[in-house]
């Protein structure tokens, strides 16, 4: 028996602390696990005998790069717990800012984090060497996502200026309206970065997944819907939790989502694709389509081709949210505390981010839950993982860890937030 | 010559202090010009080996295992600057200090016998020596492109350590306290995020710290007569920086539970 041993002390390019191990014993596997190890911080605890009113500000901390998903989904299930709904050109600036965070945090991952390990890269500077025009056009839309945030959140990383309701004060029209030259420019370039990644060399593997994501009447859903998968669920949120379950694993500081039967699930760019392709803007369904990929993805590392149109389709929106913009009235709705349970959901740009809290009448929090999109992906990032190390014995050690490398940065995973660094062992025994 | 040796290291946090590194979209190729960028792995997995002449270290410590880390990244750092509200205080994850450890893991994890963490969340320099300190929840890009210039030019980082209302003033913000009676931190919170809060309407909660020779205690009264509760101000301290050494005294002062 020949024996193996494959060893990498940190995987990169992601946001957390984990680390992968493989045993294969004359070419099975008999052990694989990512595992997180980015210490716990407990905020589902430290939340609990505070006002409703910090959860939004405190949960954000979970994450520097998606910190509207938290933000958000803080405010709106506090909102449902008291009995407000936040409509209108609100909700509009809500998903304006939204749209922000998504071309900042997904052209991060794609031009930066992601597109490195498909041109053979160590990370983007080096890539920037062959392919300036790609990293420099990803830098000037990322800085506009930026911008978006700046605008209507006052700071790109970590907004101050969301609250349960609403907002503290609402941008004027003109500073939204001077965003759009560069929205013009970003369309066109998202278009074009799009075509560049549709001719990416693009690693085999099709797996059978159940995609979860949000979905609504008009919209490509991102800060409200009902849950949907691709097998015909179509659930309320405070139903999640009859569907779906946490298990806590010993190899890992994040819970494990899955079905409440037990099957791994899929959420973020595939399940939102899959669940929502009909509710994408019709030049975003084209360019895709031009793009190389087809109404549903079961390749994972097309990911980094949804992931871009995706951009794209956050551009368009950006830009009618825009263009139709009128200062509201009240930058927002009064809130009155009372006792109560809430739920709120929004699509962050790694998926589904489901939050639940239990008020006190006082309005202090008595119970907090909050279900990460990383969390809930991990048993599938870890099938994942078996199918691309079982399709590729052949491959050399140090081209099989990388690739395992790229297949767990399919997922773009937020390790700070399913609770980060990868250290990857394969014993080939 | 050769360029000095940047080491970028992750400790207890967000990554929201880091990103900030990637978010200086015009700097960005210009720092990887003066730089070279030796350990960072949110950015890059190619790691070359220490010593190090500049380390950021961003996050709190919470584990034994990353309080015998973070020894060792201090033997091979020439300078190390702690980034960030955690690397300075503790950050959010403090506010467990201020609770029952045992029963924060019970009701996070349903089997708390596999998590593994310290009963406290503390800042870098309680561990080991730092040589400067920026502050910030996360901290201002702007800021932290002074503090890699200033290491790079051998001098001392422009830092202002004096308060937030400073910044306010310069603005032309009009005071969230005075002309509203809105509770703010800012008389003891020190400058650099610009001013953001008052400017759009709320007071502000205290993403920098306290500044040099805060007082707090006659803050807090003024609170009590703007009608805030005892459990209200000592929440107001405690927050991103709640274990901050004069926070978290004024937080325990107010405390009566």
């Amino acid at each position: 028996m020949t024996k193996r041993k494959i060893k990498v002390e940190a995987l990169a390019r992601v946001e957390g602390e984990g680390a992968l191990d493989v045993t294969i014993r004359n070419g099975t596997i008999t052990n694989l696990k990512f595992r997180i190890y980015e210490p716990p911080r407990f905020f589902e605890a430290l939340l609990v005998g505070r006002m409703f009113t910090d959860a939004p500000d405190i949960t954000a901390r979970i994450c520097g790069i998606c910190p509207v998903a938290y933000l958000l989904g803080a405010s709106q299930a506090m909102e449902d717990a008291l009995g407000v709904r936040v409509e209108g050109p609100l909700r509009d600036l809500r998903r304006l800012v939204y749209a922000g965070e998504w071309i900042e945090s997904h052209v991060l991952h794609v031009a930066m984090l992601h597109m490195p390990d498909f041109l053979g890269f160590q990370d983007a500077l080096r890539m920037a060497h062959d392919h300036p025009q790609i990293v420099e056009s990803a830098l000037r839309l990322k800085k506009l996502g930026n911008r978006i945030l700046e605008v209507i959140g006052g700071r790109a990383v970590h907004p101050v200026n969301l609250k349960v309701g609403g907002f503290y004060s609402v941008p004027r029209k003109a500073a939204l309206r001077a965003l759009l030259p560069e929205l013009d420019w970003a369309i066109g370039a998202a278009g074009t970065l799009l075509e560049a990644v549709g001719r990416l060399p693009m690693p085999e593997l099709e797996r059978d997944y159940l995609f979860v994501a949000l979905r609504h009447p008009a919209e490509y859903a991102v800060v409200d819907g009902r849950l949907a998968s691709n097998q015909g669920m179509d659930i309320a949120l405070p139903e999640y939790f009859d569907h779906f379950r946490e298990d806590h694993e010993a190899h890992s500081n994040a819970l494990h989502g899955r079905t409440n039967d037990g099957r791994p699930y899929h959420v973020g760019p595939l399940a939102r694709w899959a669940v929502n392709h009909d509710r994408l803007h019709p030049d975003v369904q084209a360019a895709a389509s031009k793009a190389g990929i087809g109404p549903v993805v079961r390749n994972p590392f097309q990911s980094i081709i949804v992931r871009t149109a995706e951009v794209l389709q956050a551009l368009i929106d950006a830009r009618a949210l825009v263009e139709a913009y009128e200062e509201p009235d009240a930058p927002a709705v009064p809130v009155e505390p009372r006792a109560g349970t809430g739920y709120g959901c929004t699509e962050a740009p790694r998926g589904i981010c489901v939050h639940r809290y239990t008020l006190n009448d006082d309005g202090t929090i008595a119970a907090a839950t909050i279900v990460p999109p990383t969390a809930q992906n991990q048993p599938t990032i870890e099938d994942d993982l078996r199918a691309v190390v079982e399709s590729n014995l052949a491959l050399d050690d140090e081209v099989l860890k990388w690739r395992c490398e790229q297949t767990i940065r399919n997922y773009d995973p937020c390790i700070s937030c399913a609770t980060h660094f990868l250290r990857l062992t394969i014993d080939r025994g | 010559m050769p360029r000095p040796k940047l080491a970028v290291w992750k400790f207890s946090s967000c990554d929201g202090c880091q990103l900030s590194l990637l978010d200086l979209e015009d700097e960005l190729m210009a720092v990887a010009g003066a730089v070279e960028i030796a350990y960072f792995l949110e950015a890059t997995r190619a790691t070359a080996k220490g010593p190090y002449d500049i380390s950021l270290v961003e996050g709190s410590i919470t584990t034994a295992h990353d309080a015998q880390r973070i020894q060792k990244v201090r033997k091979q750092s020439k300078m190390l600057v702690a980034i960030g509200a955690c690397a300075n205080s503790g950050g959010i994850q403090a506010l467990k200090n201020f609770a029952d450890h045992e029963d924060f893991i019970r009701r996070v994890y349903a089997r708390p016998g596999y998590i593994s963490t310290l009963a406290t969340s503390t800042g870098i320099a309680d561990h080991v020596p730092v040589d400067f300190e920026l502050r910030g929840c996360p901290v201002n890009k702007h800021q932290l492109v002074e503090v890699l210039t200033a290491a790079l030019s051998g001098r001392k980082p422009n830092v202002p350590r004096y308060a937030e209302c400073m910044e306010c003033k310069r603005r032309g913000t009009v005071c969230v306290t005075v002309a509203r009676g809105e509770p703010c931190l800012g008389p003891v919170v020190q400058a650099g995020c610009g001013g953001l809060c008052p400017a759009v309407g709320r007071g502000c909660y205290g993403c920098f710290g306290p500044m040099e020779t805060p007082n707090t205690a006659a803050l807090a009264a003024r609170f009590a007569d703007l009608g805030r509760t005892p459990a209200a101000i000592r929440d107001g301290f405690r927050l991103f920086n709640a274990n901050a050494e004069a926070f978290r005294e004024e937080g325990d002062r107010h405390d009566q539970a």
